[in-house]
């Protein structure tokens, strides 16, 4: 078996929420009055999971709480979670740009991070200038550069321009010369954040290859974040599924994926917000959400071939301002499906209740899961009254005997309108 | 399973106040170049008259110098003629200090972008910094040899002599009391934003208690005087006209006195830059 080349042991971050100011200087001095006084930090015992979508009790959360794992030369481990889940932090300790409260990573070997691609890249100068300047910042020497150079260029295809300034490139370009440095790095410890989601399909291909070839051939250890699941799929031999700062499960890739696929959130369709809990600002505040049928009945689920909607009750508290009800729908992947908003010119500025309800057409949402975000917001000048990033979590289900196909398989995709076709025989 | 216990690295949460890797810069010595590089070609970069801005800038506060303390307050230049020389000087070192504390003094905020996407030794970016405000010091200092040259034969004559070698040294001083104090205050506005704003301002108003515009002979029998003397600045600034012009007076107190204050404001920098550097991407 290959050496343990990272090893992380309960490994905690904490973060302040809030903005730095004179509170910060106040608990600065406590902090230091507590240290004086040879005692433990006290605002260390406060914190609580990061779970973004309530609202917290103290200012204090762990962005990591006690993580542990090791990871053996040569694999390629791949990190997946919501966000906010902790992966970039945790790349962010590895990558030593910044450090963690508690615990320890050793690591054995040099690592290189790619948390972005083009770190330090300069406008102004020429495309061979910041090859040499983003890969000294990697942790390249000169020489090192100057044995690479030719392969980068070739590897980014920017031959024709490299003594033009890198601000007269175009964005595919820029990318593929920053990959490039960066591709062409050797380090024993690779750490990569989320770079493929820019480039064509066909660059990616490239830098997944250049990936693989990286670990595979050479024996190198590759971390990566990304929310690319059939990247992930392809690339990574073993995987961290983490949550609120926390491991959730590690191991083999496909089963992973799996179980961070459908681990989902609890359906809620039925929502009421308590005086006290209720989300909202001085201006405007959410009292209640639920699903609802066509004829406005609760519903729990959605029934894919016929109308739906969602309905929720705020309360305008003040005058003055214009909330405008809007409603983000994500599916389970995290990927924003819509956003959609009442129209402007309704009347809606006035104190009193509102209900909003949106509708749903049928044949639109495809089966799977959805997590709806309700809000409210002034627009001029912007301003967000309240916004509940899990106000209602459904399900899109659909009836087989009503499809119009023969065919009984998944339909993939993310909506499903019935669209209209004309097939006709012309000859 | 085999697992060797010599780490490269080891990632811990506070190292102690002493753990500073000053021989990782040597490491990245060319990326001090690299930088140097870069700060010097893309300052200038879409502009007409490029480096020269380096000259105009000296030349315009000499004649703005020259103007005020000159000839509307007739101010006496310690016995240097013609009076040119004595503002030009002055302002030749001062630029380079000035240079070296404000723009290191906004190393974190500034590469905060950088700094939070990969690792190096911070120290880079503010030694990268003095280098390269190094250049333009050169350059204005060609400016000052030109004109001493010209007014030779005006009947000027230059001194020069064996405290010349004396000049690099001075340039040390300079650069470490910016360097030292610019991390120092990089290090505070981290937190506290407000140091970014004091440090504009401060450093325009320190010129005033540093003689420049005028020589500490001036000020002999002033009860100001003690002011410009914890100033740590002037003792440099009256040596280099005296290596220079062989008149006023060379102030070994006054540089012993700079040499301690560089360097305790370089251990003080040192060890706050180096604790702020571990975790300063969470409140910057």
């Amino acid at each position: 078996m290959p050496p343990v080349v990272i090893k992380v042991e309960n490994l905690s971050k904490q973060y302040r929420l809030g903005e730095v100011s004179t509170g910060s200087l106040a608990h600065d001095i406590n902090r230091l009055w507590y240290k004086v006084r040879g005692k433990e930090d006290p605002y260390l015992k406060l914190g609580e999971e990061n779970d973004r979508t309530k609202k917290g009790e103290s200012d204090y959360v762990w962005a990591l709480r006690d993580v542990s794992f090791d990871v053996r030369q040569g694999d390629i481990l791949g990190i997946i979670g919501r966000n906010g889940a902790g992966k970039s932090t945790l790349l962010k300790i590895l990558s030593r740009t910044t450090t963690p409260t508690s615990g320890t990573a050793k690591i054995k070997g040099r690592v290189a991070s790619l948390l972005e691609v083009g770190t330090g890249f300069h406008p102004e100068l020429s495309g061979r200038d910041n090859i040499f300047l983003n890969g000294a910042i990697l942790g390249m020497s000169r020489n090192e550069i100057r044995k690479k150079f030719d392969e980068i260029v070739d590897f980014a295809g920017v031959e024709r321009y490299i003594d033009t300034p890198v601000k007269r490139y175009s964005s595919g370009m820029y990318v593929r010369l920053a990959f490039g440095v960066a591709a062409h790095l050797e380090p024993e410890i690779l750490i990569v954040d989320e770079v493929l989601a820019v480039g064509d399909a066909e660059f990616q291909k490239k830098c997944l290859g250049k990936m693989k070839d990286v670990s595979g051939n050479e024996g190198r250890t590759v971390l990566f974040v990304s929310h690319n699941m059939t990247a992930m799929n392809s690339l990574c031999d073993s995987t961290i599924y983490m949550r609120n700062g926390q491991i959730v499960a590690m191991g083999e890739t496909t089963e992973i994926i799996n179980a961070y696929l459908s681990s989902g959130s609890e359906i809620s369709t039925r929502r009421i917000w308590q005086n006290g809990t209720m989300p909202g600002d001085e201006v405007a505040r959410l009292l209640k959400a639920r699903l609802i049928d066509k004829e406005g009945n609760d519903a729990d689920v959605v029934d894919f071939y016929k109308e739906s909607g969602m309905e929720f009750t705020y309360e305008v508290l003040k005058d003055g301002y214009n909330p405008i009800p809007n409603l983000h729908l994500y599916n389970q992947k995290g990927d924003l499906v819509l956003i959609s908003s009442e129209s402007i010119g309704t009347p809606l500025s006035s104190k009193g209740i509102y209900r909003a309800i949106m509708r749903i057409p049928p044949h639109f949402l495809n089966d799977g899961r959805y997590i709806a975000g309700i809000a409210a917001s002034t627009l001029i000048p912007e301003r967000v009254h309240f916004y509940e990033p899990e106000a209602l979590i459904f399900d899109v289900i659909e009836d087989m005997n009503l499809r119009d196909t023969e065919y009984r398989g998944v339909i993939p995709g993310t909506v499903r309108p019935k669209f209209q076709w004309e097939t006709r025989k012309t000859n | 399973m085999k697992e060797s216990a010599d780490w490269d690295l080891i990632i811990k949460p506070r190292g102690s106040l002493f753990d500073i890797h000053l021989s990782d810069l040597w490491n990245y010595r060319d990326l001090i170049i690299l930088f140097i590089k870069r700060d010097f070609t893309a300052q200038y970069k879409q502009t007409v008259l490029g480096p020269l801005w380096h000259l105009i800038q000296p030349i315009m506060t000499t004649a703005i110098f020259l103007l005020i303390f000159g000839k509307i307050a007739n101010i006496p230049t310690d016995g240097i003629y013609p009076k040119v020389l004595f503002y030009l000087s002055g302002i030749t070192i001062w630029n380079y200090f000035a240079a070296c504390l404000t723009n290191t003094s906004n190393t974190f905020v500034q590469n905060s972008a950088i700094y939070g996407k990969v690792y190096f030794p911070r120290l880079v970016i503010p030694i990268s910094i003095v280098f390269s405000s190094l250049i333009r010091l050169g350059i204005q200092f060609l400016l000052l040899l030109a004109a001493m040259i010209w007014f030779s034969f005006k009947g000027f004559p230059i001194h020069f002599g064996w405290n010349w070698l004396l000049i690099p040294m001075l340039v040390l001083l300079v650069a470490g009391i910016g360097l030292g104090l610019g991390i120092i205050i990089s290090s505070l506005t981290t937190k506290y934003r407000d140091f970014t704003i004091l440090i504009a301002f401060v450093v325009q108003l320190l010129m005033y208690v540093t003689p420049i515009g005028y020589p500490m002979s001036f000020l002999a029998n002033s009860r100001y005087r003690k002011i410009i003397d914890l100033n740590p600045l002037s003792g440099i600034v009256e040596s280099f006209r005296y290596v220079l012009f062989g008149k006023g007076h060379f102030d070994s107190n006054g540089l012993w006195y700079s040499f301690g204050f560089m360097s305790i404001a370089l251990l003080v920098g040192l060890l706050i830059f180096s604790k702020v550097e571990r975790s300063f991407m969470d409140t910057v």
